[in-house]
């Protein structure tokens, strides 16, 4: 059995996004829950699905939503890559026919409360990391990631510029998104001289901590197609994690992620080509981590990421317009749901002046816990 | 050690899989684990061979000799513990055995770091019971 058109994402919810929110992650959380069963036509007590990210359980929706009869709940430990790989888990518990309506929820105060960048620590799956690298000085996952950038840079000529490429494109796509954190402009001058983090990242290269929610619905695709909006079908789905996956230290070939593995198995299920994506939402914890990413997926060959998003293929209105939303770099730190939920205001025609023009097949990605990776591809329903 | 003697990084909190390597450690040796039933050399310590998935080890010395495979240089404060320690220089080194470590690089000019670049390991006790490896310029092989 294939998952291929078995699911459909109907419903997208988010909070404002900030650097403060003043309320706990549980209430932000059902607010952007409620917003995205409403945007489906759904009612709460419709939900019998949920896979909850860290720090709440399925049991806070159940009791705040009221949600009479929970099939299904799990959870999809993947760091970055979760909200993706969530996706996957709730189209093959609903293949399975275990449930019809499964609701994904992502919130945190990553930025008025625990810093992210400190949190690995404290991370059961960094353990090895925790125990060998951090009472080294290797602590935060920019020091973590940096070494799989640099050494892209001394084997392919890739120059931080290039990087800025990405984080400047990012920024003016966020200027045309209602609700992101960032709205000033941004040059490559900027980025150039934003103050060294852990070489070759600068401040712009580091995507943001933010505080907010994003939620979204995913149906069984025969019943999406009676619901509010017109669903966007989950083309082809999958998740891949890298040789050595917690330590990128060990890792046989740092510059290659785990997408690498999961591409090819979400293209051959969707049935699509790389020409016929018309949009894609790439998992931007960090600037490199797009490029690297790009490559994995086959949008270019290894070491050309550097050319390829120089030449604005990357842009609104270039060759494969990336993050029309902002991503983590300039929207807000949204573990990349908010990639999912703009993806789906794309294929929907939703997306306002970030709109790409007839958008009708995009791709999503999620990438965390040191490499590991998670693509979907969806079509307009 | 800081001024005040007190050391405020991060600490390791070894396991029964990893206690050997961080005696070692102490005793100024860089051991590695070597699987017992198929000669495997792994880093990190851990419980099981994954080719041969025999949880029986031997701890071998390393010789201390490798080159750079790639590097951060840390400008920012991620731990209080590092603040007077900055810029760090991280390398990620292939060691003659075949598998990597990572330790802060002293004594390489920004400039003159490379993949390739020979280094080897020397140890400091950082605080009684902890020592720790960092890398030093090595000879070409």
């Amino acid at each position: 059995m294939s998952l291929r058109e078995k699911g459909a994402i109907t419903g997208v919810g988010e909070t404002a996004y900030s650097r403060e929110s003043g309320r706990s992650v549980l209430s932000l959380q059902l607010e952007a829950s409620l917003k995205a069963i409403e945007d489906a036509g759904l009612k709460p007590s419709d939900i019998d699905g949920v896979i909850p990210y860290s720090g709440v359980v399925a049991e806070d929706f159940i009791t705040n939503l009221g949600l009479p009869d929970l099939r299904f709940s799990a959870v999809t430990p993947l760091g970055g890559a979760s909200c993706v790989a969530a996706v996957q888990c709730a189209v093959a518990a609903i293949a399975a026919g275990i449930c019809n309506h499964v609701l994904i929820p992502v919130g945190r105060n990553g930025a008025s409360g625990g810093r992210i960048g400190m949190r690995v620590q404290q991370m059961p799956q960094f353990r090895l990391v925790g125990e060998f690298e951090m009472p080294l000085g290797a602590i935060a996952p920019a020091q973590l990631y940096a070494p799989m950038a640099r050494r892209h840079m001394e084997l392919y000529g890739t120059t931080s510029r290039q990087l800025g490429e990405i984080a400047v494109s990012t920024r003016a796509n966020a200027m045309l998104n209602g609700n992101a954190v960032m709205t000033k402009p941004m040059t490559i001058e900027d980025h150039q001289a934003s103050r060294m983090i852990s070489d070759p990242f600068r401040l712009f290269d580091c995507s943001l901590e933010s505080d907010g929610s994003c939620a979204i619905v995913v149906s069984a695709a025969e019943r999406a197609r009676d619901l509010r909006k017109p669903p966007v079908v989950v083309m082809g789905v999958a998740e891949g994690h890298p040789d050595s996956p917690s330590v990128i230290t060990q890792r046989p070939d740092m510059t290659r992620l785990g997408i690498a593995k999961a591409a090819p198995r979400a293209f051959e299920m969707a049935g699509v080509k790389h020409d016929d994506i018309d949009v894609a939402e790439i998992y931007d914890c960090f600037t490199y981590i797009v490029m690297c990413q790009l490559e994995d997926l086959g949008f270019c060959k290894k070491g050309e990421g550097g050319p390829f998003v120089e030449s604005g293929a990357i842009r609104l209105g270039g060759k494969l317009p990336v993050n029309t939303h902002g991503g983590l770099l300039s929207q807000a730190h949204m573990v990349g749901m908010n990639h999912i939920a703009e993806l789906v205001r794309q294929l929907r025609g939703e997306a306002g002046k970030a709109q790409v023009r007839d958008a009708e097949i995009g791709l999503v990605t999620g990438y965390g816990d040191m490499g590991d990776g998670s693509v979907a591809i969806m079509r307009r329903g | 050690m800081s001024a005040t003697g007190t050391y405020n990084k991060l600490v390791p909190e070894p396991t029964p899989h990893s206690a050997p390597y961080w005696e070692g450690l102490n005793r100024r040796k860089l051991l590695l684990q070597k699987c017992r039933g198929c000669g495997e050399i792994r880093h990190y310590p851990r419980p099981m061979c994954p080719s041969c998935h025999s949880m029986e080890v031997e701890w071998v010395e390393a010789s201390g000799r490798g080159v750079i495979h790639s590097w951060t240089i840390t400008h920012h404060a991620f731990h209080p513990g590092v603040r007077e320690d900055l810029p760090y220089t991280l390398a990620t080194v292939d060691l003659e055995e075949g598998v990597r470590m990572l330790a802060q690089l002293r004594g390489v000019p920004d400039d003159k770091l490379r993949i390739g670049l020979p280094v080897r390991v020397e140890f400091e006790t950082v605080k009684d019971g902890l020592t720790l490896p960092y890398l030093v310029p090595g000879e070409p092989a």
